[in-house]
């Protein structure tokens, strides 16, 4: 599904992400853990379009991604969730998931309904239809980022720290959502994320060090030692 | 008494009419986009420069075509201006987004560049700019079309920039030489130009004691109709809504798949199109001059600014605010109403005259916004302070 190789990104002369490789298989659930800084967010940044990098690149379904501009790779089928949510504030929530319809490729099927599965997934959506997205709440924001990214029925979902400042009963419940998402339509999933107990849903994990991969392998090979390593302060 | 009154309303009305059309663009451009336009004022004059070409070509028709001229005229100033805030966009303003001061500085020199354009466009500027730019940026599509182009870039530019201008140049000189003053003359030059309006719209509907002229209710009419249109459009449409998202978080709305370019071009389309309906508005009020865009930029700015950047409301109040405040000041109904008080009345008396109102108005504005810094409908919410 997504297939990066060799990358190197830079701020200005700063280096921050070395050789990176990194692959997600077509409906798996990949996880990309370390501490805060060694590069996670950048890599999903270069992966949707926001940073450039120097050299290395990156595929989707075989077709090389580095060449297009964020809006092209959206409507190729990556659904980006942002840290820090970014839900379009003066806009409804309603507004805001019509527009992650932007991201079909067929412009034809465009509808004003919100389908149900949306809110099968976040019942708490339907009750906020007309308020707008910059009032919610930190939880009801996330929850509408991610609902915003489905609207474009992504083949990649990228997931930027869901549930980083968040109550842990939604986190239960973004995490089901998420794991439901993925049983029901087949996406593959790239997450970052620091709370463990989400981490261990996923597939497969990859851990950063200082901008490179250090360690990967399947979840549940996943031992302490390894968090030990790559997640404790 | 209460006449006086009326008149003061309905002219003050009238008067912020032309200060909402102008503005509207400007709330477009500045309220949504956040790109201070210097150039609007100089928009609005291309506007009603082609107002006056379309009156000149509507006159050789005759009879009833001439009367109906006014809306061709509208159409083609939108269109005009429209395409030039599409080039202005392109080819300036998309390199200074989130760069206020620079923004500032270019769109100036561009009003500048127009202010001077209109008063030395002749056939002989327009042939050898249409040749430049057919010479330049067909080399330029040509040559892309070599899987090199990347690395030739820059040597190709360096290369037919020279050449093009070389070539556009002589052959101006050429064609001036040949045929002398039927092609170097300007077409407008540097004085003021008349625009006449159709016959169906002088003269006045007289309303109680006074005399509502019929360009001024044409003028309510067409604001009227710009400020539904625009509010349908951004609020109904597909695109109003990409709109709508881009201004507030650029870089996310490109992440949803919406194309943030051709938004921003459209945006600044229009903002730039209702300048030219402003243009074409005004020059049915008093002649037509390459200065006719400074008269304006100032009140324009204001107008957005009290209503509170961004907020198409607030600047739809507060254009008619301003707009009465300073006919109610300027034409001294105040100072008659108060004039059994005799120092206030003196005082407004002081004030009586077009210019010493904006002066007042100007000092009421910075006190008002020492405040309400975020003007009249600021923005609320959560997301105001992040």
């Amino acid at each position: 599904m997504l297939k990066v190789s060799d990358l190197n990104v830079y701020y200005g002369e700063s280096h921050i992400l070395r050789n990176v490789d990194m692959t997600v298989h077509p409906g798996k659930m990949v996880c990309l853990i370390g501490r805060n800084g060694v590069g996670k967010t950048t890599l999903l940044k270069s992966i949707m379009g926001l940073l450039k990098p120097r050299s290395g690149s990156i595929e989707l379904t075989g077709i090389p991604i580095l060449g297009k501009s964020p809006d092209q790779r959206a409507r190729m089928g990556i659904g980006y969730v942002p840290q820090g949510r970014e839900v379009i504030p003066r806009l409804t929530v309603k507004e805001n998931l019509i527009l992650g319809m932007e991201a079909l490729p067929d412009r034809k099927s465009k509808t004003q309904d919100i389908p149900d599965e949306i809110f099968d997934l976040f019942p708490v959506l339907k009750t906020m239809l007309w308020r707008l997205g910059g009032d919610l709440s930190g939880g009801q924001q996330q929850q509408l980022a991610i609902a915003r990214a489905l609207m474009g029925r992504p083949r990649l979902l990228v997931l930027d720290e869901p549930t980083e400042g968040i109550q842990p009963s939604i986190i239960l419940e973004i995490e089901a959502a998420v794991r439901r998402i993925v049983a029901t339509t087949g996406v593959s999933v790239l997450l970052v994320e620091q709370h463990l107990h989400f981490v261990r849903q996923a597939d497969w994990y990859y851990a950063m060090q200082k901008g490179g991969i250090v360690a990967s392998g399947s979840t549940r090979e996943l031992s302490n030692e390894v968090v030990q390593r790559f997640l404790a302060v | 008494m209460l006449s006086g009154l009326l008149d003061g309303i309905f002219s003050g009305i009238s008067i912020g009419s032309v200060l909402l059309l102008a503005a509207l663009g400007l709330a477009i451009v500045f309220g949504l986009m956040g790109v201070i336009n210097m150039a609007h004022g100089e928009l609005m004059m291309l506007g009603a420069y082609t107002t006056f070409m379309v009156q000149n070509v509507f006159k050789s028709f005759g009879g009833a075509w001439f009367e109906l001229y006014i809306f061709f005229a509208l159409i083609a100033a939108f269109v005009v201006t429209a395409l030039f805030g599409l080039v202005l966009e392109r080819g300036v303003i998309r390199y200074l987004y989130g760069r206020p001061l620079e923004t500032l500085l270019a769109t100036w020199g561009v009003s500048l560049i127009l202010q001077q354009f209109v008063r030395s466009v002749s056939w002989v500027l327009v042939i050898g700019i249409v040749l430049f730019c057919l010479l330049f940026f067909g080399a330029l599509k040509l040559l892309s079309r070599r899987p090199d182009f990347d690395r030739i870039r820059n040597w190709v530019i360096a290369i037919m920039l020279p050449l093009s201008a070389a070539i556009a140049l002589v052959t101006g000189i050429v064609v001036g030489q040949v045929y002398k003053l039927t092609v170097t003359k300007p077409w407008f030059g540097a004085q003021n130009v008349d625009v006449t309006a159709p016959k169906w719209l002088r003269g006045g509907l007289p309303i109680g004691g006074f005399q509502l002229s019929y360009v001024r209710i044409f003028i309510m009419v067409l604001t009227i109709a710009c400020v539904v249109a625009i509010y349908l459009f951004l609020n109904r449409s597909t695109w109003g809504l990409r709109m709508r998202s881009v201004t507030q978080n650029r870089s996310m709305s490109a992440c949803l798949g919406i194309p943030t370019q051709k938004v921003d071009a459209l945006t600044f389309a229009i903002g730039s199109g209702l300048a030219g309906i402003a243009g074409c508005a005004v020059s049915l009020l008093g002649s037509v001059g390459p200065n006719t865009g400074q008269n304006y930029i100032v009140d324009t700015f204001m107008v957005v600014v009290v209503g509170g950047v961004g907020k198409l409301v607030g600047s739809i109040v507060a254009a008619l605010v301003i707009g009465t405040t300073t006919y109610l000041i300027g034409s001294g109904v105040l100072a008659n109403l108060l004039a059994p008080i005799q120092p206030l009345a003196d005082f407004f008396t002081f004030f009586a005259t077009t210019s010493m109102a904006k002066v007042l108005v100007f000092a009421l504005i910075i006190v008002f916004l020492q405040f309400r810094p975020a003007g009249l409908f600021p923005q609320k919410g959560r997301t105001v302070d992040a």
